[in-house]
């Protein structure tokens, strides 16, 4: 392989494992605070790419417009589903919310059918992202595969500050720990527990419009492959651990991206590739790659 | 015994009403109206719906059109086509977009013994060994040469590579019928990658494929994958050429691929509305669907979901009776009916044989360049 044909796959798989980290990031979230694997997460990453289209293509609205109207009305979402589905069980088995996620993302998926109609809708993406620069070597980028990375890691580094340099942050780190005691020391819980389903759901909305953009369509069953891979990503990395999921989504991505680069022949098989690194992984490390002993830690 | 006597009752005034419903055919049509082949699924109800419309009695009889969504998935193929015989008791069935999904739901109809015309599912395994299944379209060995031949003869290109579709048996059927017939005239297949269905991501593929270097590459992809792959092409650089195939067809295909998917050709039936030359059922068809849908322009998908029922309507009329069995036995000789897609004649295997035509994208418009004979 030459060089510059490596070096277009790589910047690929950046932008990929970027996008799938960025959702896993929202599971991890969740997760990290409430022990709940929030299904519906992949669904409100599909009402983000909804927002965007219906304000950007339908409203007319300016893109910037756009994706903030866009990210307020997910997060919207994703409380109302906190405090419908999974506030009146908080107190209740695990299995319970669960249970109750899946069964919001099959209410949100076929919601979405009946109002939006089965039929996945082009996106039409700013010309300003998709202008391709092209270096002497013949490795092209366009603009939006650099914007996918960047706005991921700054995100990313947000969230992390969030967590270890502000009081709520660390509210939630205490939550993650023990939901009573935190309680006791006068920590509104139920404000911080919708504080962290808003961010993963601005997330995931985050994620849902540079999906949008990257791959131009939506449709309401948009959210499912992105939702798994996102939820292998933050598994891989060691679940309830924030650069544990972006790390995972970016290997995920770079694995699918590098075994179709080195095996041609095999690229239908991407997937298994990944699955099966995702098991060898959990072999020999059962809590994932950043996960350690102390898996209650955020 | 009194209550014994009541429910006896009962049943009897059920079957007088279900008798009485004899003078209705039930028809039954399965599609992908919901999921990824939506963008044909609903074109082809969509014209099978006009053909009912314009044709609501058969035999002085009226026609009942019953939908079901197969949801673009195997497993709810096949309980549609469960549903609609058991449930709805239909005399025939029309459908569906996608060979996958055809052949969960024959395997039902088969047992069951009722007759079931496909709209556009071309692989050749579709009607293998049915008695009951037929279709409307010609089949894939016959299109994937069509494709070689055109890119081969026509545009006497040299090099060729295929980007199939690994978990669709439409797909991986025509990769296969073009690259045995590309390489019997000679040509040279320098590369031949895969990925699978609901993908959003192809550039990896993409990318081996730049490495390659060839002069044209087959996809036989749906619509909404297919779109996708041709930007993605686009945006990195790709120089080569793309050929496709039927299920490309979709008057939605600029929209959706805007820039991209200038220069892009397919093959397909031999219809569309900017044909030269069109027969008279042709010329009926775009003008009752312009009558309709104003603001949207017919495809095959149309054309083939109308001739189905076309078809149906004279298989029925032919055999004097509604009876699957005898609708089966008429649609088996089926011979020069003048349909949209050109004439229809359904030969050993059930398949339609009729003519095959290419469309390029030029100028942001499907235009139709012409007929080919494949060198199959």
């Amino acid at each position: 392989m030459e060089l510059n044909i490596f070096v277009q796959h790589f910047i690929n798989a950046l932008s990929l494992g970027s996008l799938y980290g960025l959702v896993a990031v929202g599971y991890t979230m969740v997760y990290g605070i409430l022990r709940l694997i929030n299904f519906a997460h992949g669904d409100i990453f599909m009402l983000g790419a909804y927002f965007v289209y219906f304000a950007t293509i339908v409203y007319k609205l300016n893109w910037g417009v756009g994706v903030v109207i866009a990210i307020i009305l997910t997060t919207i979402c994703g409380l109302l589903v906190d405090r419908i589905a999974y506030k009146p069980l908080r107190e209740a088995p695990r299995i319970s919310a669960l249970i109750s996620a899946i069964g919001v993302s099959f209410f949100i998926e076929n919601f979405a059918v009946v109002v939006f109609t089965g039929m996945p809708r082009p996106v039409v993406q700013p010309p300003i992202l998709m202008k391709p620069i092209e270096f002497s070597n013949g490795v092209r980028l366009i603009p939006l595969g650099i914007l996918v990375p960047v706005v991921a890691f700054l995100l990313v580094g947000a969230l992390l500050w969030l967590l270890y340099c502000t009081k709520p942050g660390l509210a939630m780190r205490a939550i993650s720990f023990d939901i009573e005691t935190t309680r006791m020391m006068g920590v509104s819980v139920n404000k911080i527990i919708a504080l962290a389903f808003g961010l993963g759901s601005a997330l995931a909305a985050v994620a849902g419009i540079m999906w949008a953009l990257r791959y131009p369509r939506v449709e309401p069953f948009m959210g499912m492959t992105p939702g798994i891979k996102a939820f292998i990503a933050a598994v891989f990395g060691g679940i309830g651990s924030v650069p544990g999921a972006m790390i995972g989504g970016l290997i995920l991505g770079f694995v699918e991206i590098m075994s179709v680069a080195f095996f041609p022949t095999l690229s239908g098989y991407k997937d298994a590739f990944a699955f099966l690194l995702l098991i060898l992984i959990l072999l020999f490390r059962p809590t994932g790659l950043l996960g350690e002993k102390l898996e209650d830690k955020i | 015994m009194r209550k014994f006597l009541a429910a006896l009752m009962l049943v009897l005034m059920l079957c007088v009403v279900a008798s009485a419903d004899d003078d209705t055919i039930k028809v039954g049509v399965f599609n992908c109206l919901t999921g990824q082949n939506a963008f044909g699924g609903q074109l082809e109800l969509e014209g099978t719906q006009l053909a009912h419309t314009l044709n609501p009695t058969i035999l002085g009889k009226k026609v009942e059109l019953i939908i079901v969504d197969n949801k673009s998935d195997k497993v709810e193929a096949a309980n549609a086509v469960t549903r609609l015989i058991e449930n709805d008791k239909v005399n025939a069935i029309i459908g569906t977009y996608g060979s996958s999904l055809a052949m969960a739901g024959g395997e039902v109809a088969e047992k069951a013994g009722i007759p079931v015309i496909g709209t556009s599912c071309t692989n050749p395994l579709v009607t293998l060994d049915k008695k009951f299944y037929f279709r409307a379209c010609f089949i894939d060995p016959f299109q994937g040469a069509g494709a070689a031949t055109y890119a081969f003869r026509n545009l006497g290109l040299k090099r060729a590579a295929t980007l199939v579709d690994m978990s669709n048996d439409y797909s991986v059927g025509l990769g296969k019928f073009f690259r045995d017939s590309f390489k019997k005239m000679g040509g040279d297949i320098v590369a031949s990658l895969f990925y699978q269905s609901g993908d959003t991501d192809f550039t990896a593929q993409l990318t081996a494929l730049i490495d390659a270097k060839p002069d044209i590459v087959f996809l036989p992809a749906y619509f909404a994958e297919g779109a996708i792959v041709l930007k993605q092409a686009k945006e990195l650089g790709a120089a080569f050429k793309f050929i496709g195939a039927d299920a490309m067809d979709n008057p939605e295909i600029v929209t959706l691929g805007g820039e991209a998917v200038e220069g892009f050709m397919h093959t397909t039936f031999a219809y569309d509305p900017s044909m030269p030359e069109m027969n008279a059922t042709a010329k009926a068809f775009t003008e009752e669907w312009n009558k309709i849908h104003p603001d949207k322009a017919p495809n095959v998908n149309c054309a083939l979901g109308y001739d189905c029922y076309i078809m149906l309507k004279d298989a029925i009329e032919r055999a004097g009776s509604a009876e699957p069995a005898k609708i089966r036995d008429a649609l088996e000789t089926i011979k020069d009916l003048p349909t949209v897609t050109g004439m229809t004649t359904i030969n050993a295997t059930h398949d339609a044989e009729k003519d095959m035509g290419i469309v390029e994208i030029k100028g942001g418009k499907k235009t139709f360049v012409g007929i080919v004979v494949p060198e199959v």
